[in-house]
């Protein structure tokens, strides 16, 4: 470990290590404000000019039984020198309540050898003698996996400035954080200031003196003393997560009512909103259930005003039908699912990328509808105005794939500047030329004008039926085969404006690594690994599933091997050897990409409820060129 | 002249708009159906009160009832089966202009839909609902509906319907925040029309259950009501319905209850269908009641300019 020549920054006492980033954890039980903690430290760290990521570490329960092994709750805020795009690999340093929740994280590989945790003593002094030789076989148990334990006085400490230090140590956590890595405590103290202005000065003081507290002991104590160096910033930020992000979109393109139903994790879009949309003229209806969410916003789209609804898979799963007759009845509307884990109630809280079938295929017959998957945070703001302009040009449903990741990941993005076009035009209350019907479609496109209450001469009768062009029910065949037509050659209309993705890395090679949605930074991250390593591997990453977007085919045969990585169930061979041509399942992103080009794209995902980090990207890499090496190894003579 | 100022100019307005405004081709009903009655009354009622075609939107759900607006020359919404309530809900939220009329099933309010249906009168929003309740599944060929009377044969319940129907009156006077009630019958065209009028000046959503003959499969189900109209009970009072006494001597049963009173509406829901007489005209009307439109229509005068303003200030908040 090399000291830096010159490492004295403000408030600190000795020499600072400077490092490139750092993963930095919050451990605890449910409702010991690690998140809260974390995601001020995450503030501060932006604040300083850091690229941040944060993830919240989430049980599924408000609050699962205190010291559980699966009952972690908390939260990693990963911060460097450049643009951080993903939770990364294992953390530097964890910050734990106690020591049983650091069992679930280490099952999950959160830690490496060499991660120093520091860990609550207050459990030695434990009352119960199960809970202090709990405490002391643990600590003997993560010594020997190689993790630098070390114990502190937290609750002891907090207790010296207040009376119940469980509900406190969270901002004196924040105080140690921000000393040990060299932050401006004053930017921790305004944190607190922000978090607190609704209870009154004397909560903020009484928070902010733990704070002081946690950054004292760090220098009295100092046992890490790093230095993260911010990097340039060239535009002012915001700092939000993908959620927040969604929020900010929906007000920035104008949408007028946004219709939802309690269900995670999507919710939180609408507590930013039910907070803000009302400042900019929107409607937020909570809706008594997930259908009659969509059928209030294809009502509301219909008389002519912008809407959305918001869901995650189960709700999306019941508002199939609704979506269908949006397709049907061609109503401009914005979807956004916030994917979690499935089938069925599945992983609540936890990230997945297994919808994209269903947001395909999941209406009955045949419908098709623009589906787009945001990639970033950022691309969650953008995306909204996208869809939303998109929805009204090809007159249907549109839908927004994010995930869970992205839902709750917090990274400082680009301010964006509020634009007039972005919003929605009013709606047009002129005649309706009499000559034009009410699905006016333009045989090449599928497009036509849409007629709005209020039109006089537009009057026409939506319906779910097969109908002709002047909105008829429809009693012959040819009509029905017409009305698909059109509606299908929308999307081949649109796929025709679409540019080919960029691929990153180089143009041909080995190895091309296919994502979309939220894997997007750790791929490139791990791409990026792999060559430096000397493989040949680089990636593409698509926004839009459908259509897709054009010249995959063409990119794909650049390239000897095609792998599709994500975050859905597919068959992997370490676990039950299947023949790949017959019994594998593969992911539904591979299947898609097959269908689509007609390469043979392989495919590597898993399941376990977490974001995928560089890491395991990078060893499925290094394993696919093993494996392929080996491969044509035997069949040479 | 004839009393007029001498000043008096004459001003039509410059639309007026007669029945065929309203008329959107042949009803494709099987003879005899009451649905017919239903539409007529409508479009008498849309041309009385002259309302722009354009501004009136028709919204249904799925079953014979719900080919409703195809039948009107106004705008229409024939949507999903059970969801027509969520729908006009939407299209009112930020369009106070429109005139929202619903027609609705048995099957489709009281049953696939009777989630929206609590819902939806707890919202209170400025809509009229018409229950074109005919006792049964008629575009499916004859399944027993939630408001089968016990007995009934159908295809569904070949040996009679198991349990006694659900009385929509009784549940909807249940919901919070119901606001008007009424139920009229499909035989009697001055008391259906004067009932449905009755709700289109309601502030809120008035609820008016028609009993609606099928001729093909439930044709006798009130063929007793039609025969004895003694067996009917007509409401009357002057916070509620009053008839033109030619019609009100038809029935030889009347009621001068306050429909104000919630108490005394749910007597009378309560008898319906049971042993009492079945109720006709306005059951309960409170206009006193919140609206849902209150809220919904909040912010919808903001200027794009506005609007960018405002969004500034939010995008500042996250702002480092």
């Amino acid at each position: 470990m090399s000291y830096a020549t010159d490492g004295s920054t403000a408030g600190t006492v000795g020499p600072r290590t400077q490092v490139r980033e750092q993963i930095v954890e919050i451990v605890s039980d449910s409702g010991e404000g690690a998140q809260k903690a974390g995601q001020a430290f995450g503030a501060v760290c932006a604040k300083s000019g850091c690229g941040v990521w944060t993830v919240e570490i989430i049980p599924a329960e408000i609050k699962p039984p205190a010291r559980s092994r699966a009952g972690a709750s908390g939260i990693r805020i990963r911060f460097g020198s450049k643009v951080i795009t993903n939770m990364g690999n294992e953390a530097d340093v964890v910050i734990a309540f106690n020591e049983q929740v650091l069992y679930g994280r280490i099952q999950q590989g959160a830690y490496r050898k060499g991660t120093r945790i520091f860990l609550d003593s207050k459990w030695r002094k434990d009352d119960s003698p199960q809970i202090r030789e709990a405490f002391e076989t643990a600590i003997a148990e993560f010594r020997e996996k190689g993790f630098i334990v070390q114990e502190f006085p937290l609750e002891e400490e907090c207790a010296k400035l207040i009376a119940n230090p469980r509900v406190g140590k969270n901002m004196f956590v924040l105080g140690l954080l921000t000393e040990m890595f060299g932050m401006n405590v004053e930017l921790s103290l305004a944190e607190a200031a922000f978090l607190f202005r609704r209870k009154g000065e004397e909560v903020i003081s009484r928070n902010q003196d733990l704070i002081r507290a946690g950054y004292a002991y760090g220098q009295e104590n100092a046992e890490v003393a790093l230095e993260v160096p911010p990097r340039e910033l060239l535009t002012s930020q915001i700092v939000v997560n993908g959620n927040q992000a969604l929020a900010l979109g929906i007000m920035a393109a104008g949408i007028e009512v946004v219709a939802m139903y309690p269900i995670t994790p999507a919710t939180s879009v609408s507590h930013h909103l039910g907070d803000s949309f009302f400042r900019v003229g929107g409607l937020l209806h909570q809706a008594e259930d997930e259908i009659a969410a969509i059928g209030f916003a294809v009502g509301a789209s219909y008389a002519g005003k912008t809407a959305c609804t918001i869901t995650s898979g189960p709700g999306l799963a019941l508002k199939t039908e609704f979506i269908g007759l949006a397709v049907m009845g061609e109503v401009p509307l914005v979807i956004i699912d916030v994917q979690r884990g499935g089938p069925s109630t599945g992983l609540p809280t936890k990230v997945e990328q297994g919808d994209l079938m269903a947001s395909l295929y999941g209406a009955p017959g045949d419908a098709p509808k623009i589906i787009m998957a945001a990639a970033t945070i950022e691309e969650c703001f953008h995306m909204v105005i996208t869809a939303r302009k998109l929805a009204e040009a090809f007159r249907g449903p549109v839908l927004i794939l994010t995930d869970a990741n992205l839902a709750t990941g917090v990274q400082p993005i680009p301010r964006p500047e509020p634009r007039e076009e972005w919003i929605a035009p009013p709606i047009d209350s002129s005649p309706w030329d009499p000559n034009v019907t009410a699905y006016d479609w333009d045989p090449e496109t599928g497009l036509s004008p849409r007629p709005v209450p209020g039109q006089p001469g537009g009057e026409y009768v939506l319906t779910g039926l097969a109908h002709t062009g002047d909105a008829h029910v429809a009693y012959d065949p040819d009509s029905n085969q017409k009305g698909m037509e059109m509606r299908s050659r929308k999307l081949r209309a649109l796929r025709k404006t679409l540019r080919p993705p960029k691929v990153h890395g180089e143009e041909s090679g080995e190895l091309l690594v296919v994502g979309w949605g939220s894997t997007l930074g750790a791929i490139e991250e791990a791409v990026e690994a792999a060559r430096a390593e000397g493989l040949s591997v680089s990636s593409v990453h698509l926004r839009f599933v459908s259509p897709m977007e054009p010249g995959l085919k063409e990119i794909f045969e650049r390239f000897d091997r095609v792998l599709a990585i994500g975050i859905q169930y597919t068959d992997l061979d370490e676990y039950a050897p299947a023949d790949p041509t017959t019994d594998r399942r593969r992911s539904q992103f591979a299947s898609l990409l097959r269908d689509e080009t007609l390469v043979d794209v392989d495919s590597w995902s898993q399941v376990h409820g977490q974001p995928l980090s560089p890491g395991i990207i990078l060893d499925v890499i290094r394993k696919n060129f093993s494996q392929h090496s080996a491969a044509a190894g035997r069949t040479q003579p | 002249m004839f009393g007029l100022e001498e000043d008096w100019e004459l001003d039509p307005p410059a639309r007026y708009f007669t029945l065929e405004d309203y008329e959107g081709g042949v009803a494709r009903w099987c003879p005899g159906c009451g649905d017919f009655g239903v539409l007529t009354a409508v479009q008498k009622i849309c041309r009385d009160e002259q309302l722009p075609p354009e501004k009136v939107v028709a919204v249904s759900g799925i079953g014979c009832s719900s080919r409703f607006p195809h039948y009107m020359k106004t705008y229409g919404f024939h949507g999903l089966h059970g969801r027509p309530l969520p729908v006009a809900c939407g299209i009112k939220s930020r369009r106070p202009d429109l005139q929202v009329w619903v027609a609705t099933g048995d099957g489709d309010c009281c049953s696939i839909g009777a989630g929206h249906w609590i819902h939806a009168i707890r919202y209170n929003m400025d809509i009229t609902v018409m229950l074109f309740d005919n006792n049964v599944y008629g575009l499916t060929k004859n399944q027993t509906s939630p408001t089968s009377p016990q007995g009934l044969k159908t295809n569904t319940h070949p040996r009679g319907a198991w349990l006694p129907p659900l009385n929509p009156l009784q549940a909807v006077l249940g919901f919070t925040n119901c606001s008007f009630v009424a139920q009229a019958v499909d035989w009697n065209p001055p008391l259906l029309h004067a009932v449905l009028e009755a709700a289109y000046h309601h502030k809120g959503t008035s609820f008016v259950r028609i009993l609606q003959r099928c001729p093909t499969y439930t044709d006798q189900v009130f063929h007793h009501l039609q025969h004895d109209p003694a067996q009917l009970l007509l409401l009357q009072h002057e916070d509620g319905l009053v008839m033109d006494e030619k019609i009100a001597r038809i029935f030889p049963n009347k009621s001068g209850h306050d429909p104000s009173n919630m108490k005394e509406a749910r007597a009378i829901a309560d008898a319906d269908g049971g042993e009492g007489a079945i109720p006709v005209g306005v059951v309960y009307r409170d206009p006193t009641r919140p609206i849902y439109d209150e809220f919904t229509t909040v912010g919808m005068g903001m200027t794009a300019d506005q609007k960018i303003e405002a969004l500034g200030q939010e995008l500042d908040r996250f702002a480092i």
